[in-house]
């Protein structure tokens, strides 16, 4: 009798005693139960609560060739009190940057709660040699940063080389240290549901902390039912495993409406359990001024004008 | 910043999600206290001098009163249908018979949160429910038919297809303005005059209907609206001046109409009960199967007669199944069926409650095993939380009658022969659902399958292009497509 190949080392799917089960998503029926869950009505004291958590829960993002150091301790000082003028408005979760600002972030933040994501393996392609990748994440963890989001190779993934994929994940979660990995999988370019189901085994297999939709420079960026098919994969490694994968979905997220739909999303699918900045996040800019703007409107019964909410 | 707090490891996760009540308002809808008959485009007292109160299920309030239509006022309805068949309806052109339809079709559109409101009120199912589905269908069904109406001699070429005379047409409570536009969109289409009676329990939106009737300006007579219970459907089965009866409900009072009209010659249609199988094989996408399932059994508190209500699941990924179900529907919101956040309403009477509890209480009696998630049920009015039995037996009685009730019967098969075998076991053969990554699997098993819909990685979808009805007990004659015209039509 034949010899079944052996997995790659260290690549003991989480889904045993079992034969090893990726599963298949149905794009026709996981696109409707997104739009069916977005039509939840959440309103007043829900909706308050909804976009409070929105804000605790948030990485609040630049990612330019623009960015500077003055740029970045703005958003810094932004992400610690985002609305100087109601002292109830919690800070965001983190602030998420390029590599070298790290240092400028670290230093402004210290103490705040406020963490410091960045951006590592050869941002927004991953087309880089390895050695980079791992080395560069390495850095960002010695200058300070708590988090760094690499991108998987989608080159790699797409021309079907999953250990080649898994293997950067491992090596890059090694040179992480102590600091926690969200891997991105820019689902935008890898084509069907089927193969974001897959990548997010993979990379949850590999060792990530958090898997994340989108680098933000591809559209489509982060959707409904993208979310809910990665989120029902780390509800399978749950439920088989016991261990918890956070869950970012980044780019595109603009309004506080959308926050509050994929947080309905989120509570439906995963529970209240998952309801927390350690297991979900934003990744995001213009979203802060938009939650702001209805917590306000929220709490006071009026719109303000935009002007009055400071753009950083 | 001492506003600021200090960096915890750990952020707190908090208890609850709770999402404030969302509800429809009301007001869209104006109730009239009291209403007559619908017949020859006027409102009548009904010369029985009957009326009964219509009951919100939700509340057990009494919504307005209702005329019951007795054997004289069923007379004078069809007797205006088959004047207004003979007086012009019959010759006028099918272009103008679409121009109507186009009509309906557009005001039930515009008015479409009051009918929506009104369907969920009277009927208790939830306002999601009668907003996306019910509604957006029935306009469809008069859209879909109104581009039939003059083009009958392309659907049915070479037979010279003529309207048939008066229909009258029986329909059930679970989707009560659905099955309105069923019936009386392809029989005006077809060039036929309609007398309709509505489910005693859920009147109001055919009433409302009428007001859409007058405001397309169809000709009186046209369409006549008798409610009342029982006793008038069976004097509209029985008048000799209708020409073709079309009825939807439980296969007990279809057998009867069946037996009433033998010898006639009235032509028939019976859309009757169903014990649908839902089918989960080993390699389909397990949270969208879940997601079938779901709505397969609890779309309109499973009041559906062709609900999924038998899951038949490949042994291989039974344990998988049962616990991704069972998460799911502790997430299922059971209540104000105006709340827009409501997944399930209310069952629609007293009467199908007890029929409910009835059949559950056999299925513990029996050895099922039972579930039910934790749910608050509202004091008031007449509510039964999603329910599912495991170790069920293909003999149990819970397997084998149709309980119109959200409650799932799971079984388990080996091979796709086994599945078959079991899926056919039954009298009923209205519809079933097949759940596969393989193509190929989804033809053979439509194939194999004896029912009269197929639905494949999908549950509980409905197009008024697709013909819909049952084999075996479950009825005959097609609803909806181009085949839902030909019982509306003799051919010469």
């Amino acid at each position: 009798m034949a010899q079944a190949p052996a997995l790659p080392g260290g690549f003991e799917l989480p889904l045993e005693p079992r034969l090893p089960r990726i599963g298949s998503v149905d794009q026709v029926a996981v696109e409707e139960r997104a739009v069916a869950l977005s039509r939840r009505s959440i309103k007043r004291e829900s909706k308050l609560f909804a976009l409070d958590l929105a804000v605790r829960m948030m990485d609040l993002t630049t990612l330019e060739g623009s960015d500077t150091p003055g740029k970045v301790a703005a958003l810094c000082s932004k992400a610690m009190r985002p609305d100087p003028s109601d002292l109830t408005v919690p800070p965001v979760a983190a602030v998420c940057i390029y590599p070298n600002l790290v240092p400028v972030a670290v230093d402004r933040v210290k103490a705040s709660g406020v963490r410091v994501a960045s951006v590592a393996t050869a941002f927004p392609s991953g087309q880089s040699p390895l050695e980079i990748k791992v080395e560069e994440a390495a850095l960002v963890a010695e200058m300070g940063a708590d988090e760094i989001d690499m991108v998987i190779d989608r080159g790699a993934f797409l021309a079907g080389d999953y250990a080649k994929v898994y293997d950067e994940v491992r090596r890059v979660k090694e040179a992480c240290g102590d600091a926690h990995l969200k891997v991105i999988l820019e689902t935008g370019e890898l084509g069907t549901y089927d193969n974001v189901r897959r990548a997010s085994l993979l990379a949850i297999a590999a060792g990530a902390d958090f898997i994340k939709t989108s680098t933000g420079k591809i559209q489509p960026a982060a959707t409904l039912p993208v979310t809910l098919v990665m989120l029902e994969a780390i509800r399978d490694v749950y439920e088989e495993t016991g261990r918890k994968i956070g869950m970012k979905p980044a780019g595109g997220i603009r309004h506080a409406k959308q926050a509050v739909q994929y947080l309905v999303l989120l509570h439906e699918t995963l529970g209240v359990e998952w309801m927390t900045p350690d297991l979900f996040r934003f990744g995001a800019s213009s979203l802060l001024n938009d939650c702001l703007l209805q917590i306000r409107k929220e709490k006071t019964g009026r719109y303000q004008s935009p002007d009055y909410f400071t753009i950083d | 910043m001492t506003e600021i707090e200090k960096r915890q490891d750990r952020s707190p996760v908090p208890s609850a999600f709770d999402y404030a009540p969302a509800p429809e308002s009301r007001d869209v809808v104006a109730l009239e206290d009291r209403y007559g008959l619908f017949i020859g485009g006027e409102w009548v007292e009904p010369k029985s001098g009957d009326y009964q109160p219509t009951i919100s299920p939700a509340t057990e309030e009494s919504l307005a009163e209702v005329a019951y239509g007795g054997p004289e006022d069923v007379g004078l309805a069809v007797e205006s249908a088959r004047e207004a068949f003979e007086n012009g309806w019959s010759d006028i052109a099918p272009s103008e018979r679409a121009k109507y339809l186009y009509r309906i079709a557009r005001i039930l559109q515009e008015r479409s949160r009051e009918f929506a409101v009104l369907e969920s009120l009277d009927g208790g199912k939830p306002i999601r429910e009668s907003r996306d589905v019910d509604l957006p269908l029935s306009a469809a069904h008069f859209f879909y038919y109104a581009g039939w109406a003059d083009k009958l001699e392309y659907a049915f070429p070479n037979r010279k297809p003529k309207p048939l005379g008066v229909a009258g047409q029986i329909i059930p409570w679970n989707f009560p303005l659905l099955m309105l536009s069923w019936k009386i969109a392809p029989a005006l289409a077809a060039g036929n005059t309609v007398v309709l009676k509505p489910a005693e329990s859920t009147p109001l939106t055919a009433l409302l209907f009428c007001d859409v009737v007058r405001q397309a300006e169809l000709p009186p007579g046209v369409v006549n609206i008798v409610t009342g219970d029982g006793r008038a459907g069976a004097e509209l089965v029985k008048d000799s001046r209708v020409d073709k009866v079309a009825f939807t409900g439980s296969t007990e009072v279809g057998k009867e109409i069946q037996r009433a009209v033998a010898g006639t010659g009235k032509k028939l249609t019976l859309e009757l009960g169903g014990k649908a199988a839902n089918i989960i094989f080993d390699d389909a996408p397990l949270d969208q199967a879940v997601e079938g399932i779901i709505n397969g059994i609890y779309f309109n508190q499973g009041h559906v007669c062709c609900a999924g209500s038998r899951l038949l699941v490949q042994e291989s990924i039974y344990e998988q199944v049962i616990a991704k179900l069972k998460r799911r529907m502790g997430t299922l919101r059971v209540g104000d069926p105006l709340d827009k956040n409501t997944d399930i309403g209310a069952i629609n009477s007293k009467q199908q409650l007890e029929k409910i509890k009835e059949l559950v209480a056999a299925g513990e009696e029996e050895g099922a095993e039972i579930f039910q998630p934790p749910c608050r049920l509202p004091e008031k009015g007449w509510w039964f939380a999603p329910t599912v039995f495991t170790n069920v037996a293909q003999s149990y009685r819970i397997a084998q009658e149709e309980i119109f009730g959200p409650v799932l019967s799971v079984l388990t098969f080996r091979t796709p022969d086994e599945a078959v075998e079991k899926a056919n076991n039954t009298p009923y053969g209205l519809s079933a659902g097949v759940w596969t990554e393989k193509g190929s699997r989804i033809l053979s098993m439509s194939q194999r399958l004896r029912a009269g819909v197929i639905w494949a990685n999908t549950y509980n979808r409905f197009d008024p292009a697709s013909p819909f009805g049952g084999y075996k007990e479950s009825g005959f004659g097609r609803e909806g497509g181009r085949h839902g015209l030909e019982p509306y039509l003799r051919f010469e």
